[in-house]
């Protein structure tokens, strides 16, 4: 439980704290984790890497990538909106291509690279995108953020990799980073609060200071 | 600290960092994905469980029983908690339905059990295993066709009157009768409801995310029949509301229940297809307005009816709300009715009466200036007035509707607006302006904040207030280092927990300018606290700047005036009658050009420009940002979103973000703000008021005039789908 006590110093140190030290008071421990598998035949070893490092987890079959990630690994910057890959809060990074991680089973991907928004960035060491975020207010709620920093990163090198979109007008000339593109390729990502104009802004940004 | 005179000079006023563009303060965390919402607090010691909801299958009826013998033995299970199985709770005060509890189902998807596992996947697959047996009664869905069943709602003001409206209407010479629809609407916030909850002995811990904290530690304790001071309610962060999470909801039930049968910690969040029948709704209305005026343009009558529907012993939507106060004319009347339905509850979304009832009235003024022939801008400053037009004794404390319009009309070329509709052409694109007034009455509301100060200068803001990308965090920042004279990067602010000062809470555009007057009343105190430590007598010399106190030729810095035992202090701001003696409200313009494509009738949105005018802005960056965030909600109100109603079995049919369409980011283009720099003394000693939901009123209404002058023709039952624009479209060539 957080602990006002714990605020005495600066508030950014303070907000992390308190995201960080988060315990329930006097409830009894009873040595159960999540990686165990009640019912073996539900579930199968998998074996990926996470923003960098190794992990071996043993996962019941049904468990999306989103879930591993929140519930099992506690990596809960990446977000459930919906459960149905409609929202694009989960975006995450899986061998550099965005996708959804609800939609996507975690022991599919043995062996794979997966890029969450902590392997971005911290606080205090932030991702250009995330900085760009900030800077440009591309945010309220902050609920689909990480999947919209998540996703503006990969769309950006899809571009790069010319890739065309649906509003790409000639196939035959390099793909641009228009606002146009931007807003096309990003219409996975729903914000209700609404920041898109500042979102595109800060992808601009960050797209013109790279090129 | 009583407000009850107009706010004089203050420390607020010297502006070093309130009103200052200042980048959110939990920026860095919500960025990196580090800012903890509510189903995310893991404690490696803790062993949580898993509580999944089982819904209503029916929209009214009663339960004969339920078989959760299949759901009892399947994998993982260590509890079923059913309706039924615990009987009757007792209802929260906030609540139309109830949220759990009892053989009676008043509404589709109201939960009716909760299955708890071991993982999540266990829960889930068992819940599917839970077998109901229901008594289905007939239910009412449909709202045109109850309309005539409707009656005057008990509570409130349901019916105003002026004047003689039917006489002026009679003999008005230019005179305008029409009715407009405005759908069901789901908030469809990002974040899913979401609860965790643990029990200690009696004492219970919920880590959710709520709205107003204080609303559902209440309401919570009379559901669960426990003494409020048992219960303690965490949401630091909340992934959004707009009106949804303002009051207790089932997932917080569902989590105590369940952890309570489970003996062990649960979690609860409400799978997103739940959201729109589960939880609440802006509810469809129905709305007449008739306007008369003279040649000159002046109203000389005006008459708004509305029809709204809801569950038993719920309310109607206030939808004639703003057009008691914004326009002149001397007869004038309004009136509500309401029927029951037995659809989901009904109940507050941004803007509640507002929102839906400018989505009309907005189309109804342009539909008059045309009448007239007059400038739908022109029309309006005609029209203005700046007294309460049912009371003229009675002022508004500050509007400036005629500055934002004036201003709006510049800034997006008002002037180059075709003013024979359908008859400017971009390639296969119809184009047109639209405008329309904006308006949101200012509410304030009571709110305490506790203030420390430490031996090292730093100073924490403790509040239950919530920042649901308001931006409260950032504000309340701003306001204690300006009552203070610390850094921004020197204040601690700690929010949404319920040991902490009970707040206005988030809702009603009353939270920002609410909750940061309360916070200055705590840093009066914390100012009086420190100034009688050091012995300053004199407060009105008191300088409170740099660090430092200052008085005379003392200086003393704040960490040394603090000491080793550091200060605190607590107040609570208290509102009087200043909110009756004068009418507070917020204005503002919007303006939009559309393009409507001349074979499929697609429309697109080319620009956008909001005009406000809201009292002192206390910070540019998250006040623009809440005003973007509403434009971009009242696109969706004006061409995509609509609850569809099963009137048969009685339902929301498309509860999903697939399904009912929320604006993305192909729909939105650049967006423009621009606020009047103003003050209002009346507010509060902040001289703020609320913006959040000024933004969204009107939008609506301003595309579709934008889309009746790109197209001639006139759509008045939302949302303006393509389908309801193709048949009057030009021919093509």
């Amino acid at each position: 439980m957080q602990s006002p006590g714990a605020l005495e110093i600066s508030r950014r140190d303070l907000l992390v704290a308190s995201a960080a030290t988060v315990t329930v008071a006097g409830a009894p421990s009873l040595g159960h984790s999540q990686t165990n598998i009640p019912e073996a035949s539900t579930g199968t070893n998998v074996s990926f890497t996470v923003n960098g490092e190794r992990l071996e987890l043993e996962l019941d079959n049904r468990t999306t990538l989103l879930d591993a990630l929140r519930e099992h690994l506690h990596l809960t910057g990446t977000k459930k909106g919906c459960d149905h890959g409609q929202c694009g809060a989960c975006t995450v990074l899986v061998d550099g291509r965005r996708i959804n991680a609800c939609l996507t089973l975690a022991v599919m991907h043995e062996g794979g690279s997966i890029t969450t928004i902590e392997g971005l960035g911290q606080p205090g060491n932030l991702h250009p995108m995330q900085a760009a975020f900030v800077e440009h207010d591309g945010f309220q709620c902050g609920y689909c953020t990480p999947g919209q920093i998540c996703s503006s990163v990969a769309m950006l090198e899809e571009i790069r990799a010319n890739i065309p979109s649906h509003v790409t007008g000639d196939l035959t000339a390099p793909a641009e980073i228009t606002a146009a593109e931007i807003r096309e390729r990003m219409s996975g990502n729903i914000c209700r609060c609404g920041a898109y104009s500042n979102i595109v802004e800060a992808i601009t940004e960050v797209a013109g200071r790279k090129t | 600290m009583r407000f009850d005179t107009p706010a004089t000079t203050n420390p607020i006023d010297q502006l070093k960092f309130v009103g200052q563009p200042i980048h959110r303060i939990d920026g860095p965390l919500k960025t990196a994905g580090k800012a903890v919402y509510a189903y995310e607090w893991h404690d490696p010691n803790t062993p949580y469980a898993y509580g999944y909801i089982v819904g209503s299958a029916i929209a009214k009826g009663r339960i004969r029983s339920i078989d959760v013998t299949a759901a009892k033995s399947a994998p993982g299970v260590l509890a079923v908690v059913t309706a039924d199985g615990v009987g009757e709770l007792k209802k929260g005060k906030y609540n139309t339905a109830k949220l759990f509890g009892g053989a009676e189902v008043q509404h589709y998807h109201q939960a009716i059990a909760v299955v708890v596992a071991e993982t999540f996947e266990e829960a889930r697959a068992a819940a599917s295993l839970v077998k109901v047996d229901y008594a289905e009664e007939k239910g009412v869905f449909d709202l045109a066709a109850a309309r005539d069943t409707a009656v005057k709602p008990e509570d409130g003001e349901p019916d105003s009157a002026a004047g003689d409206f039917h006489a002026a209407f009679e003999t008005a010479p230019v005179k305008l009768d029409q009715t407009y629809t405005t759908p069901d609407q789901s908030h469809a916030m990002m974040e899913p409801h979401a609860s965790i909850a643990a029990w200690s002995g009696d004492e219970l811990t919920v880590w959710t995310s709520s709205q107003m904290i204080d609303w559902w530690r209440t309401d919570l304790a009379t559901t669960l029949g426990i003494d409020k001071e048992k219960v303690h309610i965490m949401s630091p962060f909340i992934g959004g509301g707009f009106g949804v999470k303002l009051f207790l909801r089932a997932d917080a039930v569902l989590a105590a229940l369940a952890a309570r049968e489970a003996k062990r910690p649960v979690k609860v969040a409400l799978p997103r297809p739940f959201l729109m029948n589960n939880t609440t709704h802006r509810p469809a209305t129905i709305q007449r307005i008739r306007i008369g005026a003279g040649r000159d343009g002046r109203i000389t009558a005006i008459a708004h009816e509305s029809w709204s529907g809801d569950l038993p012993g719920g309310g109607p939507e206030v939808a004639v709300q703003q057009t008691r106060l914004l326009y002149a004319g001397e007869n004038r009347m309004t009136a509500m009715r309401l029927a029951t339905l037995d659809l989901p509850e009904g109940n507050a979304m941004r803007a509640p009466g507002e929102a839906p009832g400018m989505m009309a009235l907005e189309i109804a003024i342009d539909e008059m200036a045309e009448r007239l022939g007059l400038d739908p801008v022109e029309f309006r400053i005609i029209n203005d007035t700046q007294v309460d037009p049912e009371k003229p004794e009675r002022p508004f404390s500050h509007r400036d509707l005629v500055g934002c319009l004036r201003t709006g009309t510049e800034r997006f070329g008002w002037k180059d607006r075709s003013k024979r509709p359908g008859s400017r052409r971009d390639g296969d694109w119809l184009v047109g302006m639209g405008v329309a007034s904006a308006f949101r009455n200012n509410l304030v509301v009571p709110s305490g904040a506790r203030v420390r100060l430490d031996r090292g200068g730093v100073v924490t803001v403790e509040t239950d207030m919530t920042d649901i990308g308001t931006g409260s965090y950032t504000i309340i920042a701003q306001t204690a280092a300006e009552m203070l004279g610390v850094p921004v990067d020197n204040v601690a602010v700690s929010l949404g927990d319920s040991r902490f000062p009970v707040s206005s809470g988030s809702g009603g555009q009353f939270g920002g300018n609410s909750s940061t007057a309360g916070v200055y009343a705590a840093c009066v105190k914390l100012r009086e606290a420190v100034a009688q430590k050091l012995g300053f007598n004199n407060a009105d010399d008191v300088i409170f700047a740099d660090g430092e106190v200052r008085s005379g030729d003392r200086r003393i810095t704040l960490a040394e005036a603090a000491g080793d035992e550091g200060l605190a202090a607590e107040d609570r701001i208290e509102f009087g009658k200043l909110t009756e003696t004068h009418q507070q409200s917020t204005f503002g313009a919007h303006f939009v050009e559309v393009g409507v494509d001349v074979a499929t009738g697609e429309a697109r949105l080319r620009r956008m420009l909001a005009v406000c005018a809201a009292g002192r802005i206390l910070n540019p960056i998250t006040a623009r940002s809440q005003v973007i965030g509403a434009m971009t909600m009242g696109v969706g109100a004006a061409l995509s979103e609509e609850l569809v109603v099963d009137k048969a079995r009685g339902f929301f049919v498309n509860h999903d973000l697939a399904a009912y369409e929320v604006p993305v980011h192909a729909d939105i283009p650049h967006q423009e703000v621009i606020f009047l720099d103003e003050t209002d003394p009346m507010s509060s000693p902040m001289k703020a008021k609320g913006i959040a939901e000024l933004g969204l009123c009107g939008v609506a209404a301003a595309v579709a005039n934008a889309i009746y002058n790109a197209t001639g023709v006139r759509v008045r039952d939302y949302p303006i789908t393509l389908d309801k624009l193709i048949n009057g479209l030009p021919e093509l060539s």
